[in-house]
């Protein structure tokens, strides 16, 4: 047990401790930090819990279906006859509805954000951006709701023939849950860029619009990448919004106003209902977590490498 | 002097331009708000007339008017309070080994970009390893206990990251200062440390629970789909809570259905805004406290 700065055991008048008392002392202090280190592994314990169980379950999976139809495969059918494992309608239905998020999310996130590090006075931005807060905190089961029974019948108005259950609405609502994740994110790497620069800028003559532009935003531009990527993540692993207001049909479309269905919706799906444990159709579940697992680790992995070359360079 | 014109006149041009876009990037900061205020109004308009004492004292029925959310009201109190006892000392325990024991090593880091990792990881995935490895593997079955710990181990990443920033936000001066009077470490944390990093700790904590529940997806692969017509009466119970409910009445067709959803929808906002407000009350009064 080493410890950064040693404690000499002396008590208050001065006198050294009876050894029976330091010897108390020095096994609590030993105990403290041995019950510190096993709270540190369980987060530990917890990535190596999600990996194994993935993998073994997924095994369980991948011992019916080979790994080519179940990347190559464009029909997902595991409840019907004849079964078809290809997952690329699941992942075709994800990325569509994300990306409408991002498409959503990304220009307003970053106009609020420019607002609020270059524009706003703190008086505004005190109340702002806790109002942001709250709408990132607002439960994605309320935004399913809000979903599918404001948004789509608002939808339904422009595009008569769009059946109730779609990707628009979905995807625009999963937006306006990402935009205050954009906006804080990107915020924060417009905040880092030092002052001197938007002087020096300021000082040739540039208006304050060409200073947040051409100065700050480029200056930033690994932190707003950072910022798109870690919610283009949060956007594939949302589940809530697409099982509610998104459907149910598995489908390989480009077409926004059509039924989807998502990874994390297929999830729930299976969840709900009674499937027994130790079939195939349970197992898929697990083979499609894993790749869900995989594809938003990756995504996290490269967004942090993003916030911390920008953290390195101011 | 034709020169000195354009160039006024361009930079009038140019400060228009600026003007035009600062109104859009207020604009901008704005739509937040008001997809806020739109979502209220709307489960406002919908739900506030289905939303009586029999409605809160009722268990779920096939009949809407009947329909209440008593048994997700207790499941989710049930579930958090033990979601809470076992997250609260496990997130503050790793926090204080990180800040104040763990030498800055490779494990140290290895830790660290494990939490961060763990906290993007989607909820849905850590309903899937609450499944197999709490309601199967250690046999809990789909019950309350299971649904807990599941919660647990995703909100931890989040409070451990929140209290670190409060336990690194006291003064080293505070610290060298114990230390000089003979402290050892954990009398350190336990008397200077702590007592200061407090309120910051409970507010990361109160928002990390405020997110735990309103979740829905890893309680689903937990749970299921279930009519519950009781209370549970120990951890080992079936369980359901508010966002189940929730999306329980949302994904059926009827009308009616719709409107209790509405219903469940403002009571689980009023839980979680009176969880935030006292959040940021803890955070105002903590801010005020170190200013001085």
């Amino acid at each position: 047990m080493t410890s950064r700065y040693q404690s000499p055991s002396v008590a208050s008048d001065g006198q050294a401790l009876p050894s029976l008392r330091r010897r108390q002392n020095r096994l609590r202090e030993a105990a403290i930090h041995r019950l510190l280190v096993a709270c540190a592994l369980v987060s530990i314990f917890t990535t190596v819990g999600i990996v194994v169980m993935l993998v073994v379950q997924a095994a369980g999976f991948f011992k019916e279906v080979s790994i080519l139809e179940f990347f190559t495969g464009t029909r997902w059918t595991p409840l019907f006859d004849p079964q078809h494992f290809g997952v690329l309608p699941l992942l075709g239905g994800t990325f569509l509805t994300a990306a409408i998020a991002i498409l959503v999310a990304l220009p307003i996130g970053l106009a609020s954000a420019i607002y609020l590090s270059e524009y706003a006075k703190d008086r505004v931005r005190r109340v702002l951006k806790p109002l942001l807060e709250i709408l990132a905190g607002v439960p994605t089961v309320v935004y399913g709701y809000f979903a599918l029974t404001f948004v789509t019948p608002l939808l339904q108005n422009i595009f008569p023939n769009m059946i109730v259950f779609n990707a628009l609405s979905a995807g625009l609502v999963m937006g306006m849950m990402i935009i205050p994740m954009v906006s804080s994110l990107s915020e924060d790497a417009m905040v880092a860029v030092p002052r001197s620069l938007r002087n020096a800028a300021y000082g040739l003559g540039a208006t304050r619009f060409e200073v947040a532009t051409r100065v700050v935003m480029p200056a930033a531009v690994s932190g707003i990448v950072a910022a798109c990527i870690l919610a283009l993540s949060r956007a594939v692993g949302e589940t809530m919004i697409v099982a509610i207001a998104a459907g149910s049909t598995p489908k390989l479309t480009l077409n926004p106003l059509e039924s989807i269905q998502t990874m994390t919706a297929y999830i729930v799906q299976i969840s709900l209902g009674e499937t027994p444990h130790g079939t195939v159709e349970y197992y898929t579940i697990f083979a499609v977590g894993l790749l869900l697992f995989i594809m938003t680790l990756l995504m996290n992995l490269i967004g942090q490498w993003f916030v911390r070359r920008y953290r390195q360079r101011y | 002097m034709r020169n000195g014109l354009t160039f006024y006149r361009h930079l009038k041009k140019r400060k228009l331009k600026g003007n035009i876009l600062s109104l859009i990037f207020l604009g901008s900061t704005m739509v937040g708000t008001l997809v806020l205020i739109v979502l209220i109004v709307d489960v406002l308009r919908d739900g506030v007339g289905w939303l009586d004492w029999q409605f809160l004292t009722s268990f779920p029925s096939r009949k809407p008017e009947e329909a209440g959310l008593l048994s997700a009201l207790f499941g989710t109190l049930w579930v958090m309070t033990l979601t809470a006892l076992f997250s609260f000392p496990i997130g503050i325990g790793t926090a204080i080994y990180l800040e104040e024991y763990a030498p800055d090593n490779r494990l140290k880091r290895f830790i660290q970009t494990n939490i961060n990792n763990l906290a993007g990881v989607p909820s849905i995935v850590y309903g899937l390893l609450g499944l197999s490895l709490f309601v199967q593997a250690l046999a809990m079955g789909r019950s309350v206990l299971a649904g807990a710990l599941t919660l647990t181990l995703m909100s931890l990443p989040v409070i451990i990251i929140a209290a670190q920033e409060a336990i690194r936000s006291v003064p080293e001066a505070h610290r060298l200062g114990a230390f000089a009077l003979g402290a050892s470490r954990w009398q350190v944390v336990r008397n200077i440390v702590l007592p200061s990093a407090l309120p910051g700790i409970l507010t990361g904590t109160i928002l990390a629970m405020s997110r735990a529940i309103g979740e829905a997806a890893p309680m689903i692969a937990i749970s299921a789909l279930v009519y519950l017509t009781f209370i549970p009466s120990n951890p080992l119970d079936r369980f359901t809570v508010l966002p189940i409910q929730i999306f329980n009445w949302v994904s059926r067709p009827q009308e009616d259905f719709q409107h209790l959803a509405a219903a469940g929808i403002i009571v689980l906002l009023v839980v979680l805004l009176s969880m935030n407000a006292a959040a940021i009350f803890l955070r105002n009064r903590y801010q005020k406290r170190t200013e001085e």
